[in-house]
């Protein structure tokens, strides 16, 4: 049974009541268990579960309130990891049968970061298969439910993650986005979801989909705590080349300030025909408290919108076709030896092991990639990727965020998309412009649709703009926009 | 943008995919429709446009600086070598690879 009630949960009221003993860790990784045992049934977020390593990183926090120490910033905090991020001994699928027994021998550096900042891994959640997907329904281990509607999709691609936090399965959890996974799956389960600049968070340890766009964030049921966590899972590491070596500025202390004299840029290329009206109306509502609150609105131009999704469904793929190249049953996961040659293992191991959407955006980007076909797909599509980098470029250099839906639609219906690729791919209109840019971009909840269903707005930052993005988001948060 | 058989049967031995052929009737509907729609990329003009591989390159750069070429002990074959599907130690065994002709 989910609950809908807040639980009153999270990274600060864990700290106190931890550092007044009103509870101890391991008393709250019991209860964060029994709620999982309870709630995991009917929403299928978690695939497994780490109660061995939650005990001891219970104990360790125990230890130190034991003695006194001072506690670290997320201590004694439940957190979920996404399935595709490496957990040391941990069963990590990626949502797929290929790697249905694998087991990491180490962790990536986000789940070390959050450890050593005294958060408790519970287990790792389900989502769409290496991340290809915009509903949670192309996990080879079962569709994860909504939590507000549980004929209705979570989202995707870290719909499991999505769910686990608003069905208060865990209090944060750590999701990744290549086109729209964090953002669109929090929208539709109505928490704040936070896509970081690309090279804020170090990708070690997370199994690649796309690299030049895949990023790992945070989901909470705050911005206080997306800013707590992103805070601790930020930050050059040399283990990551493509991280970046600009300092992490203090995210907390950007909560709170005041918004007055900020400029929102609206692009009309984001309230488009055939969007749900609900949609365009609430966040329409969410722009005006901005402005009440001070912030200026400014009518933006953002003429190659309109060319994301082709490019993206070109880049992407293209790169997940390099990416997946190393399932092939020779070092891990499934093997399937086929008529016993080497060739034949490989074409009949990925033959079973992929399910029908990874295998759709494989052989989508080999041919882009193929002989004769190079030119005319992925260098198109990366030159018009500079064009889309270059709108978001030019309209901060008149704004200082930019404002839009994070989906044209509330939740679907599960089934509803799944046999009409092209029609899922549409999901992510809004979200794939920021991923292709490099840019930062939070959805924020912001309000209900008749039926109920959450809606979210999102709102984009210039690169490594995360403090202000945080600083507008909580602001609207205190303003009562995620109620509106 | 109709592709047809023989080149969804090229494209999946580049990918050593194997489908059956309810597969490759799906992948040729599927892609053929997925590419139309991508085909509108061709309305853009981007003669003179740099493509755009690494979106952050510049602020990863290390300004030509890297690190010295030290072998350190990476101390995890052994793991690795635990779900490895057929381990000979310190190999991964695999099936014989058959000379093309």
């Amino acid at each position: 049974m989910v609950s809908d009630r807040k639980n009153g949960w999270d990274v600060r009221t864990i700290r106190r009541a931890l550092e007044s003993r009103q509870i101890s860790a391991r008393e709250l990784v019991k209860e964060f268990y029994a709620r999982i045992e309870a709630g995991n049934r009917e929403l299928n977020a978690f695939l497994s579960l780490s109660p061995d390593r939650a005990h001891t990183q219970a104990d360790r926090v125990d230890a130190l309130i034991a003695g006194g120490k001072p506690l670290p910033p997320l201590a004694g905090a439940p957190i979920a990891i996404k399935d595709v991020i490496s957990t040391q001994g941990i069963r990590t699928t990626c949502g797929s049968k290929i790697l249905e027994t694998y087991v990491p021998p180490y962790d990536a550096t986000a789940v070390t970061r959050l450890e050593a900042a005294g958060a408790i891994v519970l287990g790792k959640t389900n989502c769409d298969e290496f991340a290809m997907g915009s509903s949670n329904e192309n996990s080879a281990y079962g569709p994860v439910r909504n939590p507000v509607a549980p004929e209705r999709v979570p989202g995707g691609s870290s719909g499991g993650s999505a769910a686990a936090v608003a069905a208060h399965l865990a209090v944060c959890a750590l999701g990744t986005d290549t086109g729209g996974s964090i953002r669109q799956p929090g929208a539709f389960c109505g928490i704040p979801a936070m896509m970081p600049t690309y090279g804020r968070v170090s990708r070690y340890g997370l199994i690649a989909f796309a690299s030049s766009l895949d990023r790992i964030g945070p989901f909470a049921s705050s911005v206080h705590d997306i800013a707590a966590t992103l805070a601790v899972i930020a930050g050059r590491d040399a283990a990551d080349a493509t991280s970046a070596q600009v300092p992490v500025p203090d995210l907390l202390a950007s909560l709170g300030q005041p918004v007055k004299g900020l400029r929102i840029g609206v692009p009309e290329e984001y309230f488009i025909e055939g969007m749900q009206p609900e949609v365009r109306a609430r966040v329409e509502k969410g722009i005006a408290l901005l402005e009440s609150l001070g912030c200026a609105t400014v009518k933006l131009k953002m003429p190659h919108t309109d060319y994301a999704i082709a490019t993206y469904y070109i880049v992407a793929t293209a790169e997940a076709s390099s990416n997946l190249a190393r399932y092939d049953g020779v070092r891990y996961g499934l093997r399937d030896v086929g008529d016993g040659t080497l060739m034949s293992m490989y074409r009949r191991t990925r033959g079973r092991g992929f399910g029908p959407e990874v295998k759709r955006r494989i052989m989508l980007g080999t041919y882009a990639l193929s002989s004769g076909y190079y030119d005319a797909y992925y260098l198109k599509a990366q030159k018009v990727r500079s064009l889309i980098a270059r709108d978001f470029t030019d309209a901060f250099s008149k704004v200082d965020a930019i404002v839009t839906p994070t989906s044209p639609v509330t939740a679907f219906r599960l089934g509803e998309r799944a046999s009409d690729p092209l029609q899922m791919y549409l999901a992510d209109i809004f979200t794939v412009t920021g991923s292709l840019a490099g840019v930062p971009g939070i959805s924020v909840p912001c309000g209900k649709d008749a039926a109920g269903l959450p809606i979210g707005m999102q709102i984009f930052g210039p690169h490594f703009g995360e403090a202000r993005v945080l600083q507008l988001a909580h602001a609207f948060e205190a303003a009562g926009g995620f109620t509106l | 943008m109709k592709l047809t058989q023989d080149e969804i049967l090229h494209v999946a031995r580049l990918a050593h995919l194997e489908l059956s052929a309810a597969e490759v009737e799906g992948l040729g509907r599927q892609l053929s429709e997925i590419l139309t729609y991508i085909d509108k990329l061709n309305q853009l003009d981007t003669s003179g446009v740099e493509p755009l591989a690494q979106v952050m390159a510049a602020f990863a750069a290390t300004d030509g600086v890297l690190r010295d070429d030290e072998e350190a002990p990476c101390g995890i074959a052994s793991e690795v070598l635990k779900t490895a599907p057929e381990p000979a130690p310190p190999y991964f065994r695999v099936p014989k690879v058959i000379e093309r002709g």
